[in-house]
């Protein structure tokens, strides 16, 4: 039929070139120079106090948030990089200054903080983390627990140099 | 004293709105939280039963009153919902002004959040509606049709809001109490046939 443009031979072709161009690398940029970074999350940055203190625990503990941070591109692990953490806690609410806490990555750029239980707070059991300290973009995540239960939460940081 | 039938009614509409609030009363959550954020809360709670109440009124399926009395008593019943919005909006901006910013502006990473908003301005408006009635001098039926379709939104949106949302309601009452609500809701409208809007002759 002349005047069918979308018959299933065209599909086919172009659906091949498609997968053909995206396994080149050439739809994603990000992909051409390797891991991309990870993007703020909406609502992240909400009860954001600059400056926690650097701590070796939350409050009383019995929780743990983990997770990684790496340099955007090579996916090299970043030491030493500070990550600020909050959330509504078994201790405090999100703004108040005992719910936030900092710590360092260490040489794999893991980093490891106990922090009180938290709790469900505005419909959802999340945590806030930040990175923000000037030597790459600033980054807030703001990752939910599958489960109020859970005792541990992650979240990882792939970060783009300025 | 009323017949036994009516205060049978009666007490289980009572029940199903009250029931909700008590056992949420009890949640854990509640121990770690302010008092004006726990006030926030039960004004969501009791905002959710206030809409049990109103479309029984609206088609006047409760017993035991007037006509009269039922228009009278969905009239303070719509303006004690618009109280229990403004205390729940008002008491979580207290407690986290900016989740509460990121809501309003339809921004909030919780699905849950735009729902509630959506539902919140359906409900003003089909209040200054009902407050405007007269001064607009709209067609009865074409009046009820338009109220009762910004209801219909303050409903639905409100059941989806309290649905997803992991709080300090229990989640067997919530779900009975939305479910009380949509079937309340819907009788309400096939009662009233809202959607007929031809002219009594």
């Amino acid at each position: 039929m002349p005047g069918d443009s979308l018959n299933r031979r065209t599909m086919l072709v172009a659906g091949t070139a498609l997968v053909a161009t995206a396994g080149s690398g050439l739809i994603l940029p990000a992909r051409a120079s390797g891991l991309a970074p990870t993007p703020s999350m909406r609502g992240g940055s909400n009860n954001y106090r600059p400056g926690a203190p650097i701590v070796d625990r939350i409050g009383g503990g019995g929780f743990w948030m983990t997770g990684t941070v790496r340099q955007a591109g090579d996916g090299a692990p970043l030491p030493g990089q500070r990550i600020q953490i909050w959330a509504h806690t078994t201790e405090g609410h999100e703004r108040d200054p005992q719910s936030h806490g900092a710590t360092l990555t260490d040489a794999n750029g893991e980093f490891r903080l106990e922090m009180p239980q938290i709790v469900p707070a505005f419909g959802q059991p999340h945590g806030h983390l930040a990175y923000d300290s000037g030597e790459f973009e600033t980054v807030f995540l703001r990752p939910i627990m599958s489960s109020a239960r859970d005792k541990t939460l992650a979240a990882h940081f792939v970060l783009q140099p300025v | 004293m009323p017949r036994p039938g009516v205060l049978a009614v009666w007490l289980a509409l009572i029940a199903a709105v009250a029931v909700p609030v008590v056992v949420a009363g009890f949640s854990p959550y509640l121990a770690w939280r302010s008092p004006i954020y726990i006030a926030a809360g039960f004004a969501g709670v009791i905002g959710l039963g206030l809409l049990l109440v109103q479309p029984l009124l609206a088609a006047r399926m409760l017993p035991g009153l007037t006509a009269m009395n039922s228009r009278m008593v969905h009239r303070w019943v719509g303006i004690a919902l618009i109280a229990m919005i403004a205390l729940h909006v008002g008491g979580l901006w207290i407690t986290s002004p900016p989740d509460v910013v990121d809501a309003l502006l339809f921004r909030s990473p919780t699905p849950f959040s735009a729902w509630g908003v959506a539902a919140m301005w359906a409900a003003f408006a089909a209040v200054v509606l009902a407050a405007l009635r007269s001064r607009l001098g709209w067609r009865f039926r074409l009046w009820r049709l338009a109220h009762a379709s910004l209801a219909l939104v303050t409903i639905l949106g409100t059941v989806v809001h309290a649905l997803l949302i992991e709080g300090a309601m229990e989640t067997v009452t919530k779900a009975t109490l939305c479910g009380l609500v949509l079937f309340a809701c819907v009788r309400a409208l096939i009662r009233l046939q809202v959607w007929d809007v031809k002219p009594r002759g």
